[in-house]
């Protein structure tokens, strides 16, 4: 579509002139996309990782967990947000909030399996070894479930990430900033360039976790999530 | 509180039940162009998932869709879709079949990889030809994957349609870009209601006609497709 018609002008795809003048604005945009989605992905782990052991200790906890988080899923991230506004404002509280209610469904589901999938061999020799309860879970148990636990980090990294660029409605955004202005400025340049970093960003870091996997547990050989 | 009552208020308001700005006609708006996106890109996905995961050859390329798949920005796609195709509902239905193909690929590849390779045998062995065993044994062991891809996608693309608002698209998302730009946080909350509300009954309706799709041996042995799925989330 030519946008600029009235000055007989059309808007490039890339306008590279203009990008090598404004990398900075693209250096920001990466960073705050980083940091959004870095928090989104720790924060959700650090809510995970009790809730998905209490699961997987109480049985009868494991159902509802997922269930309310599997509700929050549901949701659209733009509705979620909205839900959240009146509460908690435009700003990082909100995002980070609506972020990591979907990260915790994703993790808590994948370490259910990784600790289901330990055999009950392993777990009569560690009691049969004198493990405690928790001494059992911390030396034996997540270390098997590890393989699991980095396939449901990588997964919600990269939904994360794409998700990110929606929270530009609300204020942040990341490289999803830039989208936007390339909306509003009707202006290919920073839509086309955001997105395509946001799908590199999100290969870039999967495969980052890959080679991360690779060195933590040698002994799993990085399965596709 | 008062913001609750302030969106009882709004749904209680009859002028926001009729119209061409009313519930009935966003509701018939989102539904009609997810359903649209939804079904084209079912035509195009499942055909090249059930074959990959047949043929069991280029897995890697249905791991690699997924990937790229949940990597895309919704967001992003549907602005370059607006940039390309202008104003009117063929970006929007573009983004929104771009956006459905990879779960339905991934989960129908997955399915049909994983069906027992000695049934398959046994199948030959019985006489089956190649597409009767495609289509009497393979495909119904199947279904509850290809069915959780059909589920993820359609509940991915009602979200992603709430976005289609900000490039001029109908639908409830109507209620909360326009709450955002007019800073009305009631009509922003109500439409984030019926957004979320219309998401649910999505997943729930669609779960609904899995369970019905499934045949009953092996809804008895094996674990709900919900819990096998492979999950996508870009909006």
């Amino acid at each position: 579509m030519a946008s600029g018609c009235f000055l007989d002008y059309v808007d490039p795809w890339v306008n590279w002139t203009w990008l090598s003048t404004h990398v900075p604005l693209f250096w920001d945009a990466l960073q705050q996309h980083i940091a959004l989605t870095a928090f989104a992905v720790i924060g959700g782990l650090v809510l995970s990782l009790p809730l998905g052991v209490a699961a997987h200790q109480w049985p009868s906890l494991r159902n509802p967990v997922l269930a309310v988080f599997g509700v929050i899923y549901t949701i659209p991230s733009l509705a979620l947000f909205a839900l959240l506004v009146p509460y908690t404002g435009l700003g990082v509280v909100t995002a980070e909030a609506g972020l990591i209610g979907y990260t915790v469904l994703i993790l808590v589901r994948n370490l259910l399996v990784g600790l289901e999938s330990v055999p009950q061999d392993v777990i009569d020799a560690a009691d049969g070894m004198g493990y405690r309860p928790f001494a059992r879970l911390v030396r034996v148990e997540l270390p098997l479930a590890l393989p699991a636990i980095f396939a449901g980090v990588r997964i919600a990294t990269v939904t994360t990430i794409g998700l990110v660029t929606i929270t530009a409605l609300i204020g942040l955004g990341g490289l999803g900033q830039l989208i936007y202005k390339g909306l509003i400025e009707n202006f290919h340049t920073p839509l086309v360039v955001a997105t395509v970093l946001s799908i590199a960003l999100a290969l870039v870091v999967d495969l980052a976790l890959i080679g991360v996997e690779r060195l933590a547990v040698p002994w799993s050989r990085g399965t596709a999530g | 509180m008062s913001v609750l009552s302030n969106v009882a208020r709004w749904f209680a308001d009859p002028t926001h039940w009729s119209g061409p700005d009313g519930i009935p006609q966003r509701l018939a708006e989102h539904v009609q162009i997810s359903a649209e996106s939804v079904a084209i890109g079912a035509l195009i996905a499942l055909p090249i998932g059930i074959a990959l995961g047949h043929y069991g050859r280029f897995g890697n390329l249905a791991i690699n869709i997924s990937n790229v798949g949940r990597a895309l920005p919704s967001f992003g796609v549907l602005v370059i879709a607006f940039q390309v195709f202008g104003l009117g509902s063929l970006p929007i239905l573009v983004a929104l079949v771009a956006l459905a193909i990879p779960p339905m690929i991934t989960n129908s590849y997955v399915g049909l990889r994983e069906v027992d390779a000695d049934v398959k045998e046994a199948a030959r062995g019985m006489g089956y030809r190649e597409l009767a065993r495609l289509g009497r044994v393979e495909f119904p062991l199947a279904v509850t994957l290809v069915m959780a891809g059909i589920r993820t996608s359609a509940v991915q693309v009602v979200a992603t349609a709430t976005l289609a608002a900000l490039i001029a698209g109908g639908g409830f998302g109507r209620y909360v870009i326009d709450g955002f730009a007019q800073q009305d946080y009631t009509k922003l909350f109500a439409g984030a209601v019926l957004v979320a509300v219309l998401a649910m009954a999505t997943e729930l309706s669609l779960s609904a006609v899995e369970r019905l799709l499934v045949p009953r041996g092996i809804r008895l042995q094996r674990t709900a497709g919900a819990q096998r799925a492979t999950t996508f989330k870009t909006a």
